[in-house]
């Protein structure tokens, strides 16, 4: 027998308003690209919460992990002159 | 799907209408061939901005005066290449490539800020870069945080936030230089005088003589005209400059109690023209390095391509 939980996974992003970006809400299981965008639209803009959906399918994302932050972001940890807040500046001249 | 019937002139209404109205164009919406190439040739000038201001700084990174300043210029120099990259990826949701953008700056169709031409002769000119340049492309970012298109928008957001630490590190090296030896002051006196006009000329021709500018402003990719910001920019550098002991080097700079903003004198135009047009101090050497440094590059690319090729058939060997 077919379940729908044979149908492929996709992950919903939705735009709730121009200018913003897409954000992620959840995911859901379609059998195709427009059943999914359909499906979003059912399920996750019943109270008008987006202007523009986007669907993907969960197999096509790359993640990092995080059990792997240590060494993925490690380099980043140690350039606190990356940061604006690291300039000290005299008060006459620090709204720059 | 209504959209899809109405004839050009209601799509254009449709679109001034969502303009007029604050809203943002997406790159799926419909919009005037003339308002995506106005876009495209202006965020890939910024973009290729961004990639052509590495140069100058660049130029000083293994003699920066200390281990301190050398990390600090390595930060921004790598700061400004990911500016590039955020600009062009936002200009490529209009529709062209990031090959056709980098050909058309290696043939000189497409420009960059003309401040990239002048060239850092001395230490102070890598402060004099980051308070002056990065200080007037952040009065010009902060207003393009609130342009019309929505990826060029969301890039600027982006590209502000981590700006400022560009103009507070530039300020903060020259602030050493201001208050060190006589000659210190002398060479941060020395690049001030050959930054100013130039960082004055980034913000283009006056509002009158602007070729894009009215159109700009109508779509609201331009939010405030050229000589609004550049006013804007005068009136917060030179209490800074002040701070700093230095002087602008124009005699008619003048704070103007009526007005409320600070006069200053008229720019070198012809200089403008002519660095604009390609004769510039370093022009030439600008476009000759990137040329190089992409053509260098090409075995990067390359390897990319073999490896991807390699695991592909490692995966299938596999399967």
């Amino acid at each position: 027998m077919t379940t729908t939980s044979d149908f492929p996974l996709f992950e919903i992003f939705i735009r709730s308003n121009r200018g913003l970006d897409h954000k992620h809400v959840g995911s859901l299981h379609a059998k195709d690209y427009e059943q999914a965008l359909e499906y979003a639209r059912d399920c996750y803009t019943r109270r008008s919460e987006g202007v523009s959906i986007w669907v993907v399918k969960s197999s096509d994302i790359v993640a990092s992990q995080e059990e792997d932050a240590v060494s993925f972001y490690d380099p980043m940890d140690d350039k606190p002159y990356r940061h604006a807040s690291y300039y000290k500046l005299p008060e006459a001249v620090n709204n720059m | 799907m209504a959209d899809y019937r109405m004839n050009e002139a209601e799509l254009e209404k449709v679109f001034q209408d969502r303009i007029d109205d604050e809203q943002k164009i997406e790159p799926k919406d419909w919009m005037p061939d003339t308002y995506r190439k106005n876009l495209i040739r202006q965020m890939s000038q910024h973009a290729h901005s961004e990639v052509i201001g590495m140069q100058p700084e660049g130029n000083w990174i293994t003699r920066a005066p200390s281990l301190r300043r050398k990390m600090i210029l390595l930060a921004k120099v790598q700061d400004e290449a990911g500016h590039g990259l955020y600009i062009y990826s936002a200009a490529e949701t209009l529709g062209i490539s990031r090959e056709e953008m980098v050909q058309a700056l290696h043939d000189g169709k497409a420009k960059y800020a003309s401040i990239f031409n002048y060239p850092s002769l001395t230490w102070a000119d890598v402060g004099a870069i980051g308070w002056l340049v990065d200080g007037a492309a952040i009065v010009n970012q902060i207003t393009l945080q609130r342009t019309s298109y929505g990826p060029y928008a969301r890039a600027m957001v982006r590209v502000c936030k981590e700006e400022s630490f560009h103009q507070r590190q530039g300020y903060e090296s020259l602030l050493v230089l201001a208050s060190g030896s006589k000659e210190q002051q002398q060479m941060a006196q020395d690049a001030l005088n050959r930054w100013w006009w130039p960082s004055l000329m980034m913000f283009g021709p006056h509002d009158a003589e602007s070729a894009h500018s009215a159109q700009s402003m109508k779509w609201k990719i331009k939010r405030k005209s050229n000589d609004e910001l550049r006013q804007a920019f005068v009136d917060q550098t030179v209490p800074q400059a002040q701070y700093l002991g230095l002087t602008i080097p124009d005699p008619k700079l003048k704070w103007n109690e009526e007005r409320g903003h600070y006069d200053f004198g008229e720019i070198d135009w012809d200089e403008f023209y002519r660095v604009i047009n390609g004769n510039g101090l370093c022009n030439r050497q600008r476009i000759v390095h990137h040329r190089r440094a992409h053509d260098n590059g090409a075995w990067v690319r390359e390897a990319v391509e073999a490896y991807d090729e390699k695991q592909k058939a490692r995966k299938q060997q596999a399967a």
